[in-house]
């Protein structure tokens, strides 16, 4: 089963204290392997906190741990991830003659993943 | 132990585009680091925490341990032969650095290119074609009594803006804080950023365009339809009573973020939205303001502008400055295959870059310059380790309202600067090339 969604990458907090600790620690891989969804699209979808999904665009696909948001802070069909190597695998290079790639709001097919297989890069 | 540490006044944050130049510093001088950072958001805290020294060779080729002159070697020897270099990063160094940068950029009729590129690059574009109503962050501080955040996360990204400038600092004409003052936040999501404001408007996504279209008519008293709520999200009510709160305010601010920049629309929404500042001063004084991620990218735009002539993407492959988003700037350099050779300074686009773009990157020789290993510095060729700005080298850097600053290092380190390493690859390259790859161009003739 799988459902088309809007990703929307960015920055947290949390992403910028891992960045200073270093991009191969723990902390940054966590962070930005995470996928905040809405609560009520999981639980159409069958997922809970800590889930694993499959997002995918033509370009490529990752797979990431899902975190719920209320519907109040963030819409039904919206994703939020923050920038890094998966976010990555899922941009398109063409920048449409400006220099930047479309880095938010990409449509996005999200598929549930069985338990065994793991974030991307674990 | 109490009597080895040294508390450094004064000191620069340089992790974000606020450039916080009132840290109070606690310095380890035995063992190379930083134990407090008074002042600091928690950022800034975590900079400087992670910014001690780390025992890692100088340089490495291939993998290989080496000296920092063995390394120059070979990144000189990379940067002659190649034939379409690209220079790129460099919002993470010292302005001294990146005028010896793009002073390599002519020389080798190379590439240069910042992460501008890949953040407010279609702002700068937009400013070509519409222009800046500015500010220091000193006069929103003293004066602005209705702040407008779009498309940014200030608490996530800026922490001290909100607090230093622009929503509960006390200045002049603003001498209780946020209560003389109205925030409005525009996003698609609720973000922690949204309890800092007064209003909340939340936008569909890929619609910030029409929204700030719409604005213009209203502030113009032009008619628009109540569908503009279907299409945006935003209601013609809640529209119609931010146009009329931008004309009757002393002092306005537009602060905006990636949120307009990083997706459809791009250039024409970042020009939206100076236009709509332009419009305001017809009635009150409006000004707009991009909000700045890296500490020196601003002074990247500064130094490649007042060196080239233009912000970023700047090309010297016949002789001259040439200037073309989507054509010199890296994400489609990359991504088509041209480049055969990179110079990466203080930069780690192997981390965040298209995928295609990372492919061709593993595909030709890197040279990198950073303090930490990164995912770039993994694929480099020549990967030379690099001391911190701000923390272990002083320069100038460039706030993100243009304003600069001098840096105060904590501490030495034992790797050198970005600007010593660039300035032995320069001197190297030159040996190689014999002077600049191309002559100079000759002006043309009066006849």
């Amino acid at each position: 089963m799988t459902e088309r969604m809007t990703l929307i990458g960015g920055r947290t907090s949390k992403q910028g204290t891992a960045l200073s600790e270093g991009k191969h620690g723990a902390n940054y891989l966590q962070v930005t392997s995470t996928l905040e969804m809405n609560v009520e699209d999981m639980a159409r979808l069958g997922l809970k906190n800590e889930s694993r999904v499959r997002l995918r665009t033509p370009i490529g696909e990752a797979v990431l741990r899902c975190k719920g948001r209320e519907t109040k802070d963030l819409p039904k069909g919206m994703l939020f991830m923050a920038y890094g190597p998966l976010s990555s695998r899922l941009m398109d290079g063409d920048t449409a003659g400006t220099g930047m790639p479309l880095s938010k709001h990409l449509d996005v097919e999200v598929e549930p993943v069985a338990e065994v297989e793991g974030p991307s890069g674990e | 132990m109490a009597e080895e540490l040294r508390v450094v006044q004064d000191a620069t944050c340089t992790f974000c585009g606020c450039v916080c130049d009132d840290m109070v510093l606690t310095v380890d001088d035995e063992h190379h680091k930083i134990t407090k950072s008074e002042n600091a958001c928690v950022l800034g805290k975590a900079w400087f925490k992670e910014h001690g020294i780390e025992d890692r060779p100088a340089a490495l080729i291939d993998g290989r341990p080496a000296t920092t002159a063995e390394g120059i070697e070979e990144a000189a020897q990379i940067l002659a032969r190649a034939r379409f270099p690209i220079i790129y990063g460099l919002s993470d160094t010292t302005c001294e650095a990146q005028r010896v940068a793009v002073g390599i950029g002519d020389m080798i009729g190379g590439t240069v290119d910042t992460t501008t590129s890949v953040c407010h690059g279609p702002t700068g574009i937009a400013f070509q074609g519409v222009g800046e109503s500015t500010a220091s962050l000193g006069e929103v501080k003293n004066r602005a009594d209705l702040i407008i955040f779009w498309g940014g996360n200030p608490a996530e990204a800026h922490p001290r803006l909100f607090s230093r400038y622009a929503v509960t600092a006390k200045g002049m004409y603003t001498p209780n804080g946020k209560k003389d003052r109205t925030v409005v936040l525009v996003d698609v999501r609720r973000t922690p950023s949204t309890p800092v404001a007064d209003i909340f408007i939340q936008v569909k996504p890929r619609t910030d365009f029409e929204v700030l279209w719409a604005l213009r008519a209203l502030v113009k008293g032009k008619p628009v339809s109540p569908s503009i709520e279907e299409k945006t999200g935003v209601s013609l009510a809640v529209l119609q009573d931010l146009a009329d709160r931008m004309k009757k305010c002393k002092y306005g601010v537009l602060f905006f973020g990636m949120g307009l920049t990083m997706t459809r629309g791009r250039h024409f929404n970042a020009g939206a939205l100076l236009a709509l500042a332009t419009d305001l001063n017809e009635f009150t004084h409006f000004v707009a303001a991009p909000v700045r991620g890296h500490g020196n990218v601003t002074g990247a735009d500064n130094v490649v502008s007042w060196q080239t002539g233009y912000p970023f993407g700047v090309n010297f492959s016949r002789g001259y400055p040439r200037f073309n988003p989507g054509e010199f700037t890296t994400v489609d350099t990359l991504s088509r295959g041209e480049a055969d050779a990179a110079l990466i300074i203080a930069s780690d686009p192997a981390s965040n870059f298209p995928q295609p773009a990372i492919e061709h990157l593993k595909r030709i020789p890197v040279i990198t310059l950073d303090p930490k290993s990164s995912v770039t510095s993994q694929l480099a060729r020549v990967a030379f380790t690099t001391a911190t700005y701000g923390i272990n080298v002083s320069g100038t850097v460039y706030r993100m309202d243009g304003v600069p600053i001098t840096l105060r290092p904590a501490f030495k380190s034992p790797y050198p600067s970005d600007e010593f390493i660039l300035c032995g690859i320069r001197d190297r390259v030159r040996e190689l090339l014999g002077g600049n790859r191309l002559p100079p161009v000759e002006a043309p003739s009066a006849t």
